[in-house]
């Protein structure tokens, strides 16, 4: 049975005090504690303004290269330290290169038996009479595979960073009106001298860009060289034609569909080549003679397959930085 | 001090070739000079590479005749792995320019000092 | 290695050291540029035609063109040298050819 106690009564008990103290109403040194009900906070807004204006004196303060001495001393000491670590470099690279064998000798670590090899037994191997393409296309291949991937990634990377395509609603990127206006400068619409100059250039560029392609493993060249020309000869006829012209022949989907039949070409090419045993040992694809254009093996088609994949990067980092797109 | 480096001046060329593409990335507060420093560097190592497979008096790596004897001709394998880096190094630079374009619209200065005075002004 | 050689890569050092103290920027690429052909050059020089091909197509085409669009893009090109912003009437005859048109 419990009986309420009076409120003088309640007041002597512990448990008055400890809740009491507990909800802040007296403090143990001060005594009572007066209790405020919470004011909303008011910004002062010229105070915030003060602030803010003293904050950018501040700033200014700091970044003002002419008066702040501590600054400039630092800047001063970053040039004079990284013009002493580059003499360091330089002095380090010397004394290294000092102790190097001589440039042009025979006996060096370099020429070893890989390089022997591929010299020796290249032309029966892989087929190419230019040994520089059967090593990269044939015994180094996986190397080539994992550079025109690279390429690949980077043009998505850059369409990534420069793309100005439309919203959902159909309008244009605010950005497009700002790089719009620039872009035209310095660039007559109908030249005539530069469209009938590259009437006749871009047909022998785009030609001698196949030639290097189709004869990679013939003579000096090979994808990446001529995949470089035929990219040169696109660009110089969309810079002398416009984008209109360009867009019947190359746009987004050309590239995505291009690339994919390259890069997966490749990939089934190399495969059935490491299937049969790397060295071509079962491969039922003839090596022919050397010299011959059809000859090789699988490298001409590798070839044309590299160099269309850097042909249509070239040209969409140039459409991509031009216009935002392909 | 060794004894070979009036012989290999090519590299010499290299490594101060090197040297002064790595002072404009220390240097250079514009970053499309810095990005011109990268790409000298990038063919210092190239060039050094190549001095390296270079032997006095033979041939380009083509075959001429059907003469397969490693006295004929130079070390192929520096070539090919300066090939394949010139391409990977226009791939680079593209996508730096890109980046570089990125920063101009969103700070309108190409100076990197000022880039970073604008961020500590924005309070980042 | 003969004199030629050397000569080129005295203009290789040049053309670096060049780049980095041009005032304009279109010049700085346009060094570059030089530098690109010169070794590709080089790599002649190196018995290394695989090389040369590379280099003065990608080195010296595509890369120079991708830097001029980025310098168009972000207006460098369009001053013409910090020369004429000192000269009012220059600077004034340019923003009138540049609204006109």
């Amino acid at each position: 049975m419990s009986k309420k106690k009076s409120a003088e009564e309640y007041h002597k008990t512990f448990a008055f005090h400890f809740f009491r103290w507990l909800k802040g109403e007296k403090d143990p040194y001060l005594g009572n504690v007066e209790m405020q009900p919470q004011k909303e906070y008011v910004t002062d807004s010229e105070l915030l303004l003060r602030q803010e204006k003293e904050h950018d004196a501040i700033l200014d303060k700091v970044y003002d290269m002419e008066h702040n001495v501590e600054l400039k001393l630092f800047h001063r000491l970053y040039q004079v330290t990284s013009i002493l670590f580059c003499l360091f470099l330089m002095a380090l690279l010397f004394v290294t290169i000092s102790y190097l064998p001589a440039t042009g000798a025979v006996e060096k670590p370099v020429n070893n038996e890989v390089a022997a090899r591929y010299i020796e037994s290249g032309l029966t191997e892989t087929g190419a009479v230019n040994i520089v393409a059967g090593m990269i296309l044939d015994y180094r291949a996986f190397d080539t595979l994992g550079e025109s991937h690279v390429l690949f990634v980077a043009t998505i990377t850059v369409l990534i960073m420069l793309r100005l395509d439309k919203n959902k609603k159909g309008e244009p990127n605010p950005l497009t009106k700002e790089m719009a206006p620039n872009d035209r400068i310095y660039e007559p619409k109908n030249d005539t001298i530069l469209q009938l100059v590259a009437t006749f250039l871009v047909p022998i560029i785009i030609i001698f860009g196949i030639y290097i392609i189709l004869n990679g493993h013939l003579g000096p060249g090979g994808g990446f060289s001529g995949g470089a020309v035929i990219g040169a000869g696109l660009i110089l006829y969309l810079n002398a034609f416009g984008f209109q012209k360009t867009e019947r022949f190359f746009t987004e989907k050309t590239y995505k569909w291009i690339c994919f039949f390259s890069l997966s070409f490749y990939c089934l090419a190399k495969s059935y080549s490491f299937f049969t045993g790397a060295n071509h040992l079962h491969s039922i694809i003839p090596k022919g003679t050397p010299g011959a254009i059809l000859s090789g093996g699988l490298i001409l088609p590798l070839n044309i397959a590299v160099g269309l994949v850097v042909a249509c990067t070239m040209y969409a980092f140039y459409a991509m930085f031009r216009k935002g797109g392909f | 001090m060794g004894p070979n480096l009036l012989l290999n001046y090519g590299e010499a060329v290299a490594a101060i070739l090197f040297c002064i593409g790595f002072t404009n990335l220390l240097l250079q507060t514009n970053l499309i000079k810095k990005i011109i420093g990268l790409n000298i560097m990038d063919s210092a190592i190239y060039f050094f590479l190549a001095q390296k497979g270079y032997i006095a008096g033979r041939t380009a790596p083509i075959v001429t005749d059907g003469v397969t004897s490693v006295e004929a001709y130079i070390n192929p394998i520096p070539s090919g792995l300066v090939l394949t880096g010139i391409v990977v190094s226009v791939s680079v630079t593209a996508l730096m320019l890109s980046l570089t374009i990125r920063l101009y619209i969103r700070y309108h200065s190409l100076d990197l000092d000022e880039i970073a005075a604008q961020l500590k002004r924005e309070g980042r | 290695m003969t004199a030629f050689q050397m000569i080129l890569m005295g203009l290789l050092i040049i053309c670096a050291i060049s780049v980095s103290f041009s005032r304009n920027l279109l010049n700085s690429v346009l060094i570059y540029m030089s530098f690109s052909l010169v070794m590709s050059l080089l790599w002649i020089c190196l018995e290394s035609p695989d090389l040369a091909i590379t280099e003065a197509a990608v080195g010296a085409g595509i890369t120079s063109v991708l830097f001029f669009v980025t310098l168009k893009k972000i207006h460098a090109i369009n001053v013409a040298g910090k020369e004429q912003e000192k000269d009012p009437s220059a600077k004034e005859a340019l923003r009138k050819q540049e609204t006109g048109e």
